[in-house]
C-alpha cells in the first residue's frame, strides 16, 4: 500500500531494461521504481549487474532493450549529459573526480554546469568564473552538506579516500539533482566517516529519489525503505527489507544459508 | 603541492615581471632594431598568435591537433583572393572575411573530429589538414604548389601597413589582444570546463556538459585565431603557399607549443620566439669537414625537443618558473 500510495511520486521508472554484452547478459529485463523520499537499495554479490544497471539509468551505458523514464518522460538513449541536466546525478564506485583540481574547484566546475551560458555564447567567454554567484552558492551548499568545509583548499587527487568518497557526492549535490543514483559511496570507508556518510544518505532522502548500490548490510538495512537483489543479471526479490530478509530464495543465494 | 605534470596555469609573479619587462623590449625593439631583424621579430609574432591558438586545443583542451595549419593557411589564400592584383584591398573587411573562412572551416571539420579521442583525433585532424593542403596544391586554379603572391598589404586607412615598423606594432598590438583574451577566456566558465574536460571528459558528461559542444567551440575558436595568425602571415610576406598549411608547419606549431610550456598562453609566446631563433640558429651551422651542420636543422632541433621535454616538461616557462621560484626561496 506505500508503494500505492506514492505511485504519483515515482521520479524514475525503469521497466525491463536489458543489457547485452555480446553474449553475456549483464542485466536482464530489471524493472526498478525509485521514489521521492525513499531509498532504494540495490544489493548483490560481484558481478550481479549492479553497477551496469546504474550506467543504463545515467545513459552511460545505451540499454540493449527496455525503457526508462525520469519525471515521466521517456530517456531511453539520451546521452549522460542530457540525463543529468533532467535532473538525475550519479556518483561512480570507482572515484571519478578532476584530480589535478582542488576539492573547491571540483565542486564549483560541477555546480557551474548548471548556470553557463552554451560554449558558443561569448557570455561564457568574457564572464569570470569565480564570480558566478549562483554557481558559488550552490557549490558551497554541496561542500557544506557533503561535510568538506575544511578541505576545500586540498588537491582532490591528494585527498584521502574517505574525503574522495564525499566529494563524489558533494560532486554529485552541486548539480542539484531530483534523482541520485549512489554506486557504492560507503566502499573503503572506515567506521567513522561510514556513520557520517549513512547520516548524510538519510538527511538526503527527504528531498531526493534514491539509488543505493552498496555492499555494506548494516548500511543497507539501516537506510532502505525498498530492497532489490541481484544476481547473474536478474532480480530475484523485490520489496520491502523486512520482506526481501525472510525470502528463503535470497538467503540461499546472497545472505548465506545460516542468515 | 601542485602536479609536476599539470599545466602551469597562473603564472607566478615574478614570471609575470619577466614577461611584461620582454613586452616593453618589442615594443622599444623598432627603434634600435634593422629592417631585417624587424620582419623576423614580426613573423615570430605572428607565430606566437598562430601558438596560441593551438594552445587552447592542446594545453587547455588536452586535444592535439595535427592539421592545425589548414586553418592557419586558408586565411593566407583568403587575402591572396581577395586582394585584387593592381591595387590594396581594404583591411576591415579582409581580416574578418578572412578570420571567418578560417572559422568556418574549423567548425565544419571540427564537426567531424571533435567526436573521436586521443590518436584517432590526432590522425583525422592530420587527414583533414592534409585533404586541404592537396586540394590548394593541385588546383591551378587555386595557386598551385606555386601558391599566389599578393602584391599589397591591406589598406587600413588609419595607419600604412607598407611601412615595416607600423606593421611591426599593428602585430604586436593583435597579439597582446590574443593574449588578454585567452587569458581572460582561460578563467571563464567556458575555459574552466575546457580544462574539466582535458582532466576528465567522462565525468563532465555525467555533471550534465555536453562535452562535444564545447571541443567544437574550442576548435572554432582556435581556427579563427589561427587564421588571424595566417591573415598577417600572408599580408606580411606578399605570398602564400600550400606549404603554410602543410604537415610541417601543423609540426612546428605543435613543437613551439611544447617547448614553452602548455596551458597558459605564455608559453605559447616564448614557444613561438624560441623556436624561430633556434631555427636561425641551427640553420646557420658551419659546414664541418665534409658534413653539414645547418643542412641537418631539423636533426638538432629534434634533439633540442627531446632533451627539453626530459629536463622540463613543462617547457621553457616552466623551467623558468621553477628556477625564478628556487630563487625566492632562496632568498627567504
Amino acid at each position: 500500500m506505500t508503494k500505492a500510495s506514492s505511485a504519483s511520486e515515482v521520479l524514475l521508472h525503469a521497466n525491463k531494461v536489458t543489457k547485452n554484452f555480446g553474449g553475456l547478459t549483464a542485466v536482464n529485463e530489471v524493472s526498478v521504481d525509485l521514489c521521492k523520499g525513499q531509498i532504494h537499495a540495490v544489493i548483490g554479490p560481484n558481478g550481479a549487474g549492479k553497477s551496469t544497471l546504474a550506467n543504463l539509468l545515467s545513459g552511460d551505458l545505451p540499454p540493449t532493450s527496455g525503457h526508462v523514464s525520469l519525471n515521466g518522460q521517456d530517456i531511453t538513449g539520451w546521452t549522460p549529459e542530457k540525463i543529468s541536466r533532467y535532473g538525475l546525478g550519479r556518483s561512480y564506485q570507482k572515484t571519478n573526480i578532476f584530480k589535478s583540481f582542488s576539492v573547491w574547484d571540483n565542486v564549483r566546475l560541477s555546480a557551474q554546469s548548471r548556470s553557463q551560458p552554451g560554449p558558443f555564447n561569448p557570455l561564457a567567454w568574457f564572464t569570470q568564473a569565480i564570480h558566478m554567484k549562483d554557481v558559488n552558492a550552490r557549490a558551497e551548499r554541496a561542500i557544506e552538506l557533503a561535510g568538506l568545509e575544511n578541505r576545500r583548499h586540498a588537491m582532490a587527487g591528494a585527498a584521502s579516500h574517505g574525503e574522495q568518497r564525499q566529494l563524489e557526492i558533494a560532486m554529485t549535490l552541486a548539480t542539484e539533482p531530483q534523482v541520485l543514483l549512489l554506486d557504492e559511496p560507503l566502499a573503503g570507508m572506515g567506521q567513522a566517516e561510514a556513520e557520517s556518510m549513512v547520516q548524510l544518505l538519510l538527511r538526503l532522502k527527504v528531498s531526493h529519489a534514491m539509488m543505493l548500490v552498496e555492499h555494506d548490510m548494516d548500511a543497507v538495512f539501516a537506510l532502505a525503505d525498498q530492497l532489490t537483489v541481484m544476481v547473474n543479471g536478474q532480480v530475484i526479490a523485490s520489496g520491502l527489507p523486512a520482506a526481501v530478509r525472510a525470502d528463503t530464495s535470497v538467503q540461499a543465494a546472497y545472505l548465506g544459508e545460516d542468515h | 603541492m601542485s602536479d609536476a605534470h599539470a599545466p602551469l596555469e597562473t603564472l607566478p609573479r615574478s614570471l609575470k615581471i619577466l614577461l611584461g619587462t620582454a613586452l616593453l623590449a618589442l615594443a622599444a625593439f623598432p627603434f634600435v632594431g634593422t629592417d631585417y631583424y624587424l620582419q623576423m621579430v614580426t613573423r615570430m609574432m605572428i607565430l606566437a598568435i598562430f601558438a596560441m591558438s593551438l594552445d587552447l586545443l592542446q594545453g587547455v583542451t588536452g586535444l592535439v591537433s595535427l592539421g592545425h595549419a589548414a586553418y592557419f593557411g586558408v586565411a593566407g589564400y583568403a587575402l591572396a583572393f581577395l586582394t585584387p592584383p593592381g591595387e590594396p584591398v581594404s583591411l576591415w573587411w579582409t581580416l574578418p572575411a578572412a578570420v571567418g573562412i578560417s572559422a568556418l572551416l574549423a567548425l565544419v571539420i571540427g564537426f567531424l573530429v571533435v567526436r573521436t579521442h586521443g590518436i584517432y583525433f590526432i590522425m583525422v585532424t592530420m587527414a583533414f589538414a592534409q585533404m586541404v593542403f592537396y586540394v590548394f596544391f593541385d588546383n591551378k586554379a587555386l595557386g598551385g604548389s606555386d601558391g599566389i603572391y599578393i602584391n599589397f598589404k591591406p589598406e587600413a586607412v588609419l595607419f600604412d601597413l607598407e611601412n615595416k615598423k607600423v606593421f611591426y606594432f599593428f602585430t604586436l598590438a593583435l597579439m597582446v589582444l590574443v593574449y588578454v583574451f585567452l587569458r581572460r577566456l582561460l578563467w571563464s566558465p567556458f575555459g574552466r570546463a575546457l580544462a574539466g574536460i582535458r582532466v576528465n571528459e567522462h565525468r563532465m558528461r555525467a555533471l550534465g556538459y555536453g562535452t562535444f559542444s564545447h571541443k567544437l567551440a574550442a576548435f572554432t575558436l582556435a581556427g579563427a585565431l589561427a587564421g588571424l595568425a595566417g591573415f598577417l602571415w600572408g599580408a606580411q610576406s606578399g605570398y602564400v603557399n600550400p606549404e603554410l598549411m602543410g604537415f610541417h608547419m601543423s609540426a612546428h606549431v605543435i613543437m613551439m607549443v611544447i617547448l614553452g610550456g602548455m596551458g597558459n598562453f605564455a608559453g605559447a609566446i616564448v614557444g613561438a620566439f624560441s623556436f624561430e631563433y633556434l631555427l636561425h640558429v641551427f640553420k646557420d651551422l658551419p659546414t664541418v669537414g665534409a658534413f653539414n651542420l645547418g643542412k641537418h636543422w631539423q636533426l638538432w632541433m629534434g634533439l633540442f625537443i627531446v632533451a627539453l621535454v626530459i629536463l622540463a616538461p613543462r617547457g621553457i616557462l616552466g623551467l623558468l618558473a621553477t628556477l625564478l621560484k628556487g630563487k625566492e626561496k632562496g632568498h627567504d
